[in-house]
């Protein structure tokens, strides 16, 4: 479904990815494990046109996202749930939801995406008037997931969906990121949360100073020794 | 106690005035964290805009004196400004955001035309200019001469600065630097309220400002493209990642807020009839000191910040002395910044200019 074809990144004369290849199937869970730093959230800013790249080519559905904005890319049915959730605290939890339906002009649609997505995180629902800037982390954290859902991915991509909630809210959105792919959307997963992303996910890669390093099924790359010492806090 | 309420109604009336005005750059800065200078130069244009079409002889002849013809001198006026704002954003500004290859084109033909019309002396030799020019700026950018794409907030200040310096010296050009007098699109009528009295030009400045604020506050609220402004001024990267073409709300809100600068200029024009290509100057520095007394970025902020700065300097020739009339704006100014730097509906109290 998604394609990344020696991608390389950078930021002035910083280096972020180097020859970065991966790719996602359809209806897959995959996840992006590595150090902070490592160029997780670049590969998404990439994919997203929200940073260009410097070298390599992005294709989705076999086409290529080259030179597209990021508002046609997320048309194009891909949506980014950024690091540190970005909602738009100065709207309400309602009017952020309405804004991830932006260019959705079914209503019966819209209404639909909106009940499906107060099923999954029913917090939602009842502060729905609020706004959004008061909510917790972890519920700032669902908002943010279920505005990007309103656009209506077909991949949707998650960075760091679990910092700085507590275990018990990290296991929520964990449930919920299996649950919007059992309902058919693909996934792909940065996370510094090695051990519940390696758990959640089917396939993995591994990314060290902006290269892949590693990848396979999630468990065998749980099983293996380096990322065990690295990623796991396991001796 | 009488003279005083005067002076609040009249205070309130251009307060009102200001406070269209402050609403442009207070929403401008919330999209693109810009001072957009050439706001009050905007508000000139629309000025000169009314002026013209008064003047028409299609709109002399068939609507004469009715009340018509200020309605269509108000929304004439506001049209023609929301074009210019979104030409200067189209052409000024969109390039220093880094996504635009037809700007060297567009600044070129205008340097062409005015070569070709000095040199060749005639209409077509003008237009030549004009192509050939634009023909050139679109091979510098193949070329990969890009001036001021991918540049810094500085870079987008400098180029506010010059595009203020453009319509000052154009409108010169174009409207000629002698001042004109706007005509009387309202009837002069006094009408007594008690004791005081309010003629019909105040009351039209108020009652018409107070509409489009109440518009303009039920446009952000309340519609799509209200929203996603706010969601814009919020966080740029996060709208765009739920669709939104950003550039096209920055459009819309350079529209809105030139739109509501050509109201003020037509409305100011009702009081002081006097319009000349300087003209914006200092009611543009003042309706910016009222958007940062407000919290720049701030949409009630602006309101607010308007009103109190009408209010100071009614109050200021009212009590003090005439001279110090433009100097009120100021000294709130420094005010402002030395006691609460972040305006009264202000959050943020730093930003990058």
């Amino acid at each position: 479904m998604l394609e990344l074809r020696n991608v390389s990144s950078g930021y002035g004369a910083i280096e972020a990815l180097k020859d970065v290849t991966l790719r996602i199937g359809r209806g897959e869970i995959v996840t992006l494990i590595g150090a902070n730093g490592a160029g997780k959230s670049t590969t998404l800013r990439n994919i997203t046109g929200l940073v260009p790249l410097t070298a390599g080519e992005i294709l989705f559905d076999g086409k290529s996202l080259k030179g597209m904005p990021t508002h046609r890319i997320t048309a194009a049915g891909i949506s980014l749930v950024p690091e540190g959730r970005a909602i738009f605290a100065n709207l309400t939890v309602l009017e952020n939801l309405e804004m991830g339906a932006y260019l959705q002009r079914d209503r019966a649609r819209n209404a639909r995406e909106m009940d499906r997505i107060y099923t999954l995180f029913p917090r939602l629902r009842e502060r729905r008037k609020q706004a959004a800037g008061t909510l917790s982390g972890g519920e700032q954290q669902m908002l943010a997931i279920g505005r990007a859902l309103m656009t209506g991915p077909r991949l949707l991509l998650l960075d760091e969906p679990s910092l700085g909630l507590a275990p018990l809210l990290v296991h929520t959105i964990f449930q919920a990121i299996d649950a919007i792919n059992r309902e058919g959307t693909t996934i792909l997963l940065v996370e510094q949360n090695a051990n519940a992303a390696l758990k959640h996910s089917h396939r993995a890669y591994v990314l060290e100073t902006g290269s892949i390093v590693m990848e396979g099924p999630s468990q065998q790359v749980a099983g293996d020794p380096r990322v065990k010492e690295a990623y796991l806090g396991e001796a | 106690m009488e003279t005083f309420l005067q002076q609040v109604i009249n205070g309130i009336s251009q307060g009102s005035a200001y406070a269209l005005l402050a609403l442009g750059y207070t929403m401008v800065y919330g999209v693109l964290r810009l001072i957009n200078f050439a706001h009050g130069d905007v508000y000139m244009v629309g000025a000169f805009a009314g002026y013209y079409i008064a003047n028409n002889d299609a709109v002399q002849a068939n609507l004469g004196a009715s009340w018509m013809t200020a309605v269509v001198v108000m929304a004439g006026s506001m049209a023609v400004c929301a074009f210019l704002g979104i030409l200067i954003e189209r052409f000024a500004y969109r390039p220093g955001r880094g996504n635009s290859p037809y700007t060297l084109a567009f600044w070129l033909a205008i340097v062409g035309s005015s070569v070709g019309r000095m040199v060749g002396g005639s209409t077509p030799a003008l237009l030549a200019g004009a192509a050939a020019g634009a023909v050139l700026g679109v091979g510098l950018d193949r070329l990969g001469i890009r001036p001021a794409r991918q540049s810094s907030h500085l870079t987008l200040l400098i180029i506010a600065i010059g595009v203020s310096l453009f319509l000052e010296n154009g409108g010169q050009l174009a409207f000629g630097a002698d001042p004109k007098f706007f005509p009387e699109i309202i009837p002069t009528r006094r009408i007594q309220l008690g004791g005081l009295t309010v003629d019909s030009q105040r009351l039209t400045v108020l009652g018409v400002s107070v509409v489009l604020m109440v518009l303009l506050t039920l446009i952000i609220n309340y519609t799509k493209t209200g929203k996603a402004m706010r969601a814009v001024s919020f966080n740029l990267d996060a709208a765009k990642l739920m669709g939104i073409n950003t550039d096209r709300i920055i459009a819309f809100t350079f529209a809105l807020g030139s739109a509501l600068a050509g109201a003020g200029g037509i409305l100011v024009s009702l009081l002081y009839p006097r319009i000349d290509p300087l003209m914006g100057i200092m009611p543009g520095l003042k309706a910016f000191v009222a958007a940062v007394l407000g919290g720049i970025g701030s949409v009630p902020g602006a309101m607010v910040g308007g009103l109190i700065i009408g209010l100071a300097e009614v109050m200021a020739v009212g009590y003090g002395q005439s001279t110090y009339r433009d100097a009120t704006a100021f000294v709130i100014l420094v005010l402002i910044l030395l006691l609460r730097p972040s305006g009264i509906m202000g959050k943020r109290t730093s930003e990058k200019v």
